[in-house]
């Protein structure tokens, strides 16, 4: 027995020995437990939403944070055949512009709503930046509400970041243009060329949007831009490039000066000032579109006129502080001190001071001014530099415990730093080629310092290969502690351009599970099927139907002809939560549908050919979803066959 | 007997609950549904626990033939509750009342207690009656069919009390706030009558 116990016992103290080796110096496999740091079990919720935008796709993503699983892609400014937005004839309204129909878009920068500088997770707004739009996504029911053209603007790049009780969304021109647009040579730039600033206002109950006002800067490229906050709320920061005014080859042209300007803009004196009648009216043509959740359509009125203010115009609204050189983003710590900028050819971080700003402006100490415009002295308004910290700095977010994370474009890193002592603290590599970072509440004033996740232009050897067009990714960090900590790669859905999260709790309960049919006030609802009905006018045939599991009524139509329009009018009759029903039929031009339960849709068919043709729901919804079908019987043009219409005779 | 005449008063009025509350609930729970669908059964008709949870049990049961969930209209049984519940209520408050005032035997609360018994049984039965025709008397072009292992039809019956698996649904079946109400005033009617029967013995034995 002896010689037995005696082994065990050894056994046991060299395992005890390991365990206390581990729980005393807090390393190796127990403390790098990453994987159950993302691990979020079948059927547990993430504990945060990330909205992440999807750069040339025109939508916006939704993510789960820790886990990076993608939950959903709304779609905003590119027509979406997975569900018909931009193709049904309710949805096609929110693609109007002075363009005409624009179904695509280059999407940015998401924000979500504040109330006192804090997200309230009402709504989320982005900017369109090609064809420059702003658009309203309602965070109840995930879809997109509102979508509002910026005139006398052109790539709308410095928005669409709001105000600390969302009083304002900003829309800023990264392209400085002809205001109003005319036929000049382009060499003429200098001095004839505007960048439009647009103060777009929220309606606090709707949500409905209406530009206040334009100011009109010098042709500067006005790059990013970040609202102030606490102290500095009223002001508005946005950062520029290319103070040259060149016109040609920027890459050169564009980066002779060695400071640029962050544009400070009292926006509550210009308010003042709007309100007094101030600024011009201007003619003007954009569209804005609203789509009214009760009658499931978009309607697009175009405005005429826009309001404009020359910022001269308006002493001490308007300041120009210098910064090095070509910055990209314009950050804003929670507090409202300090403002960041990311000098993107500049080998410090340049960090400005609200206070001293102000100081200086109330001394009246100026090196100079630029049309009309203030340039304040670097020095004088100057807080700090954070000394070679990267190359390349493009972003910074805060986590509320008085740091900052810069992201390096070139360097491929995100660097934390301490705001005040200007001292970096941690470093970590990114894979690869970082643009935007974001933290929960990071672009407010109260973040969520727990997660901050890195959003990647190039993924080549993270994933498994997919040709020579791979997916964008982001990665996800652990900034609870001193040290970051790179936790999880994710792929993600177009350009994850920018981001914003948000503490799910703020969210999920508000989520709609069902439109009421009892609220449906869609023009051409069918809320039963014993309304079912089809009517002939002229050339167009308009057939109300309704849809439930699992069956279309009507589901034999007959008396349709080649040449006629047919507008198939839907409505989905379930009150059950997550059970849309899908809506395709054979040589559709456009799309298919899928109708979410209480809506209609309206999808537009145009029959070519003789025959008898069916139609069938594509989103598998029962049992019988195979057997969710019917046919639409195609005469010729000049038959006198009459409209009918069958359920379940035989 | 003054006491035992509030207890029984209190027993009977404790019945009226019934018009608020739910007598039965029933819960039928899926793998596709993590929030249960569920009906709340009431003596004046059957509403959902949620707002569309009947609309949903139909389309649900539609698939295998069951009858839509009945209206108030379509049951005699959600008319003449109501009346037999206030005739309850009236008649046990009168019983109260005469034995407060010694008018009345405390037998009498004993005999409230076993007509309601009666009744209640008779309830429970026609209760059962119909869950047995909802569950059983199917379309005969119902979509799916399933067979027990005998090759008889299925029955998809929920169960009269407690749990039990149909098919793919976790279905349970318990009393509400309504019938907790009406079995703790019916206890109490037993316990007036039991303290009517101590008052009534006090005096020979001392």
């Amino acid at each position: 027995m002896k010689t037995i116990i005696t082994p065990i016992l050894a056994i046991v103290a060299v395992l005890s020995t390991l365990t206390s080796c581990n729980n005393s110096n807090n390393s190796g496999a127990l403390s790098n437990n990453n994987a159950e740091k993302v691990y979020v079990a079948p059927g547990d919720h993430d504990s945060h939403y990330a909205f992440i935008s999807g750069g040339f796709s025109g939508n916006l993503t939704v993510y789960g944070l820790p886990s990076g699983r993608l939950f959903k892609e709304i779609p905003v400014f590119s027509q979406f055949p997975t569900n018909g937005y931009g193709y049904s004839e309710e949805t096609k309204p929110m693609f109007e512009t002075s363009y005409g129909f624009v179904p695509w878009d280059d999407s940015h920068h998401p924000d979500i709503s504040q109330t006192n500088g804090k997200l309230d997770g009402r709504w989320i707004f982005i900017n369109g930046n090609n064809t420059p739009r702003i658009a309203r996504i309602s965070l109840t029911t995930f879809e997109t509400e509102e979508i509002i053209e910026v005139p006398n603007s052109a790539g709308n790049h410095s928005s669409s970041f709001i105000t600390e009780n969302t009083e304002y969304v900003v829309a800023g021109t990264r392209f400085s243009v002809p205001v109003p647009q005319k036929d000049i040579p382009i060499k003429t730039y200098k001095g004839n060329f505007k960048g439009a600033l647009s103060f777009i206002s929220v309606d606090p109950e709707h949500g409905h949007m209406d530009i206040k006002f334009q100011i009109l800067m010098p042709g500067f490229n006005y790059d990013l831009s970040h609202p102030g906050r606490g102290k500095s709320h009223g002001w508005f920061f946005f950062t520029t490039y290319n103070t040259e005014e060149a016109n040609t080859l920027l890459e050169v042209n564009a980066s002779q000066n060695d400071k640029d300007f962050i544009a400070a803009i009292n926006w509550k004196k210009i308010e003042e000032y709007v309100k007094k009648g101030g600024g011009t009216m201007m003619p003007a043509n954009y569209a804005h579109n609203v789509y009214d959740e009760h009658k499931h359509t978009a309607t697009s009125t175009m405005k005429k006129e826009v309001r404009v203010v020359n910022p001269s115009e308006v002493p001490g609204a308007v300041y120009f502080i210098p910064t090095p050189k070509s910055p990209h983003g314009c950050d804003v710590d929670p507090s409202g001190e300090y403002i960041v900028g990311n000098g993107k050819l500049s080998a410090n971080l340049t960090v400005h001071s609200f206070t001293k700003m102000l100081d200086a402006i109330e001394n009246k100490k100026f090196a100079g001014e630029a049309y009309g415009i203030p340039i304040l002295n670097f020095e004088d308004v100057l807080a700090g530099s954070v000394e070679q910290p990267g190359l390349g700095p493009l972003h910074t977010e805060f986590d509320g415990q008085g740091n900052a994370y810069t992201t390096f474009f070139i360097s491929s890193e995100v660097v934390k730093w301490k705001l005040g002592t200007w001292e970096v603290i941690d470093r970590k590599p990114t894979y690869y080629s970082v643009g935007h970072l974001t933290i929960p509440g990071g672009n407010s004033a109260e973040p969520f310092g727990k997660y901050m996740f890195a959003m990647n232009k190039i993924t080549k050897d993270r994933y498994l290969p997919t040709g020579p067009e791979m997916e964008h990714s982001a990665q996800l960090y652990d900034i609870s502690g001193e040290k970051m900590e790179l936790l999880l790669d994710f792929p993600t859905h177009g350009e994850p351009h920018y981001a914003a999260a948000i503490p799910a709790e703020i969210i999920k309960n508000n989520s709609r599970k069902i439109y009421r049919l009892d609220e449906n006030q869609h023009e051409k609802k069918t809320l039963s099927g014993s309304d079912v009905k089809i009517v002939r006018d002229g050339k167009n045939v308009h057939i109300y139907m309704t849809m439930i599991r699992s069956h279309f009524a009507p589901d034999n139509i007959e008396g349709i002809k080649v040449g006629d329009k047919v507008f198939f009018h839907i409505t989905n009759l379930e009150q059950d939560f997550d059970v849309p029903h899908g809506f395709a039929i054979i040589g559709a031009n456009n799309a298919e549908l899928l109708i979410a339960p209480g809506q209609t849709r309206t999808l537009t068919w145009e029959p070519k050919q003789v025959g008898v043709w069916p139609f069938y729901c594509t989103d598998f919804c029962s049992a019988l979803h195979q057997e969710m079908q019917g046919y639409v019987r195609v005469s010729p043009t000049n038959s006198n066959i009459e409209l009918s219409w069958s359920l379940g005779e035989d | 007997m003054k006491k035992a005449g509030i207890i029984m008063i209190v027993g009977a009025l404790l019945l009226l609950g019934l018009f608020k509350f739910p007598l039965w609930n029933i819960m039928l729970g899926a793998p596709q549904y993590p929030e249960p669908l569920g009906m709340n059964i009431y003596i004046h008709g059957i509403e959902g626990v949620e707002e569309f949870d009947l609309q949903n049990i139909d389309g649900l049961n539609h698939y295998i033939g069951m009858k839509t969930i009945p209206k108030a209209e379509d049951m005699w049984e959600f008319s003449v509750f109501p009346i037999v519940i206030v005739f309850m209520v009236v008649l046990g408050t009168v019983i109260g009342l005469l034995g407060y005032f010694q008018k009345l035997n405390y037998k009498y609360f004993l005999g409230w207690f076993l007509l309601m018994s009666v009744l209640g049984i008779l309830g429970i039965y026609d209760f059962n009656n119909w869950l047995i025709d909802y569950g059983s008397n199917l379309d005969p072009n119902a979509i799916i069919k399933v067979t027990n292992p005998d090759g008889s039809p299925m029955s998809y019956k929920p169960p009269l009390i407690g749990y039990q698996k149909l098919l793919n649904f976790d279905v349970d079946s318990w009393p509400h706030l309504g019938g907790y109400l009406m079995f703790i005033g019916m206890t109490l009617t037993l316990v007036a009558f039991w303290a009517g029967r101590k008052a009534s013995l006090k005096p020979t034995t001392q």
